[in-house]
C-alpha cells in the first residue's frame, strides 16, 4: 500500500512530533508514504495575504509535481497546507483562465487531478478498517476533539463534515475506545498565523478553547493541525499569563492517540517533544 | 449567483472588489452574523459587518477608512464569516484583496506594521530556501519589527524538544521558486 504525502514545512520543524506519529502509524499499518519530490512551501497565510497569484502558484507547483510523479492520492496532514492546496485546486477548476495563467507562471503542466486527503480521511480510509485486533491499549480517556478552522472551512470548497459541530474526528476517537465530549469550541479559531506578530490575541483565543475543554473534564485535547497545536501547546506560557491561570490540559495529535492505542510507544509518536506534559502513554 | 446585483462601473472600492474577486458587497443586509462569529471582532476597529456597510456607501472617505483599517490585517481567514453568511458573501477573499490593495496604495495602518513584517519575513524565507526556515523567520521578523527579546524564553525548550533547526532545509530546484516569485510578487520579492 503506497500513497503520496505532502508534509509541509511545520512537520519538518516545530511539528516534528506530528510527522513522527503520522509515519509511525503508517508503518504500523504497512502503508508506504511517498513524499512529493522536492516539494516547496504552500505559501501559507503570508502568501494569500500579500499576493494572490503567488498564493495559487506555490500550491499549484506542489500539485503539478505530484501529478508528474504519478501520486494520484496525496495525504496532507497539516490542515493549513491542506486548505491552501484544496482552495487552489478549487479556484483553478472554477476559473480556466486563471488556471492557464498559473500554469504559465509555474511553467508546468497542471491538470488538477490529484486527490487530496486530510489526516482524518486518511485514518478513515486506511487505519480504521484495519483496526480489528490491533487495539492493545484502548484510549480510555475523555477527549475534546478540536477541528479548528481549516479542516471544515470553507465548507463549500472542502465539502468535508459539518461546518458547525463536525463529527469525523469524534467517531475515529470512539473507535479506539475514547470518550469524546460535547465541545462547542470545536471549530473556534485558535488565533492561527498571529502567533508571533500578535501573541496576546492567540493567548486570548487559544485560552478560551483550553478553558472550555478543561471545564468539561477533558483529559486531553485532540488536534489535527500543527498550527493549532503550536498555539495551544507551545504558546501555553503566554496563555496562562494572559488568563492568569495554570491550564495543564495536554494537546495531542489524533495520530498520537491512535498510535498509543495500537501499541506504539510515547516516544514513537513524539510525545516527549510537547511543551505541555502529556500524562497519557 | 445573482447577476442583478452587479454595480455600475465607477471608481469605488465596492466596484473594484466586485471586478477583481467577484464579491458583491451590496448583497449584505446587515444581519451581523459575521461580526457575531468573528473571533477577532472585539479587537477590530471595524467589525466585518461594518466594513461591508462602509463599502456599500461607495463614498471615498469610507473606502479610505476600510483600506486604512486595522481590521483587514487582524482578519485570521478562519472563514467563519463566510460559513455563516446567509448570502454566502466571500468576506475572506475580499479581505485578501483589501490587504493587497492597502499595501499597493501604501495605506497600511501603522499599528499593523508587525503583522505585515511577519508575513514579509515568512515570504523571504520561502523565497530563499523554498521552504519555511522557522529560526530564520523569527530572526528576520525580529530584525524587521525590532521586537528583539520576544519569544526568547521559548528557544531553549524548543531546542531541547528537538523542534528548532539551525540549518535551513533547502529545496533542490530553487531556480524554479525564484522564477515563481519573479513572475508573481515581482522583482522586489516580498519587499
Amino acid at each position: 500500500m503506497k500513497i503520496g504525502i505532502y508534509p509541509g514545512c511545520s512537520l519538518t520543524g516545530s511539528a516534528r512530533d506530528y510527522n513522527e506519529s503520522v509515519f509511525a502509524l503508517a508503518k504500523a499499518f504497512d502503508i508506504e508514504l511517498v513524499q512529493v519530490p522536492d516539494w516547496n512551501c504552500c505559501g501559507a497565510t503570508a502568501a494569500h495575504n500579500l499576493n494572490k497569484e503567488l498564493s495559487l502558484s506555490l500550491p499549484a507547483r506542489i500539485l503539478a509535481t505530484a501529478e508528474k510523479n504519478g501520486l494520484d492520492e496525496v495525504l496532507v496532514p497539516c490542515a493549513a497546507c491542506y486548505s491552501r492546496l484544496a482552495v487552489t485546486q478549487h479556484e483553478l477548476k472554477m476559473n480556466p483562465e486563471l488556471k492557464n495563467r498559473i500554469g504559465e507562471i509555474i511553467g508546468m503542466d497542471y491538470r488538477g487531478t490529484t486527490k487530496l486527503i486530510n489526516v482524518i480521511e486518511w485514518i478513515d480510509a486506511y487505519i480504521i478498517p484495519n483496526l480489528e485486533g490491533r487495539i492493545t491499549k484502548p484510549f480510555d480517556y475523555k477527549v475534546a476533539c478540536y477541528y479548528g478552522c481549516l479542516m471544515v472551512r470553507p465548507n463549500k470548497v472542502l465539502n468535508y463534515d459539518r461546518a458547525e459541530d463536525p463529527q469525523t474526528m469524534d467517531i475515529a476517537m470512539e473507535k479506539i475506545g475514547a470518550h469524546p465530549l460535547y465541545f462547542p469550541f470545536k471549530t473556534e479559531c485558535c488565533g492561527a498565523g498571529l502567533s508571533v506578530s500578535r501573541t496576546e490575541i492567540v493567548a486570548k483565543l487559544s485560552g478560551k478553547i483550553i478553558e472550555d475543554a478543561e471545564h468539561r473534564g477533558a483529559d486531553t485535547l485532540i488536534v489535527a493541525c500543527p498550527m493549532c497545536h503550536s498555539n495551544l501547546d507551545m504558546r501555553r506560557p503566554s496563555i496562562n499569563k494572559y488568563w492568569e491561570s495554570d491550564f495543564k490540559l495536554p494537546v495531542m495529535y489524533v495520530t498520537q492517540a491512535i498510535g498509543l492505542a495500537v501499541g506504539l510507544t510515547a516516544k514513537d509518536v513524539g510525545l516527549q517533544r510537547h511543551f505541555v506534559k502529556v500524562n497519557i502513554s | 449567483m445573482s447577476h442583478s446585483a452587479h454595480l455600475i462601473e465607477r471608481d469605488s472600492l465596492a466596484y473594484a472588489i466586485e471586478k477583481h474577486v467577484e464579491v458583491h458587497t451590496q448583497k449584505c443586509y446587515q444581519c451581523g452574523k459575521c461580526s457575531a462569529g468573528c473571533p477577532v471582532a472585539t479587537e477590530m476597529d471595524l467589525p466585518p459587518s461594518l466594513v461591508m456597510r462602509l463599502l456599500q456607501t461607495e463614498r471615498k472617505e469610507n473606502d479610505e477608512k476600510v483600506l486604512r483599517s486595522e481590521s483587514i490585517w487582524l482578519c485570521l481567514t478562519c472563514e467563519m464569516c463566510l460559513s455563516r453568511c446567509p448570502m454566502e458573501i466571500d468576506i475572506p477573499s475580499m479581505m485578501d484583496y483589501l490587504r493587497q490593495k492597502s499595501r499597493s496604495e501604501k495605506k497600511v495602518n501603522p499599528k499593523m506594521k508587525n503583522i505585515v513584517s511577519f508575513h514579509k519575513a515568512f515570504l523571504h524565507s520561502i523565497q530563499y530556501t523554498g521552504r519555511l526556515f522557522e529560526l530564520g523567520l523569527i530572526l528576520d521578523y525580529k530584525r524587521q519589527s525590532l521586537n528583539l527579546t520576544q519569544d526568547m524564553m521559548l528557544a531553549p525548550k524548543m531546542i531541547g524538544n528537538g523542534k528548532l533547526h539551525f540549518i535551513p532545509e533547502m529545496m533542490k530546484d530553487m531556480p524554479h521558486i525564484t522564477r515563481i516569485f519573479k513572475k508573481t510578487i515581482g522583482k522586489g520579492g516580498s519587499k
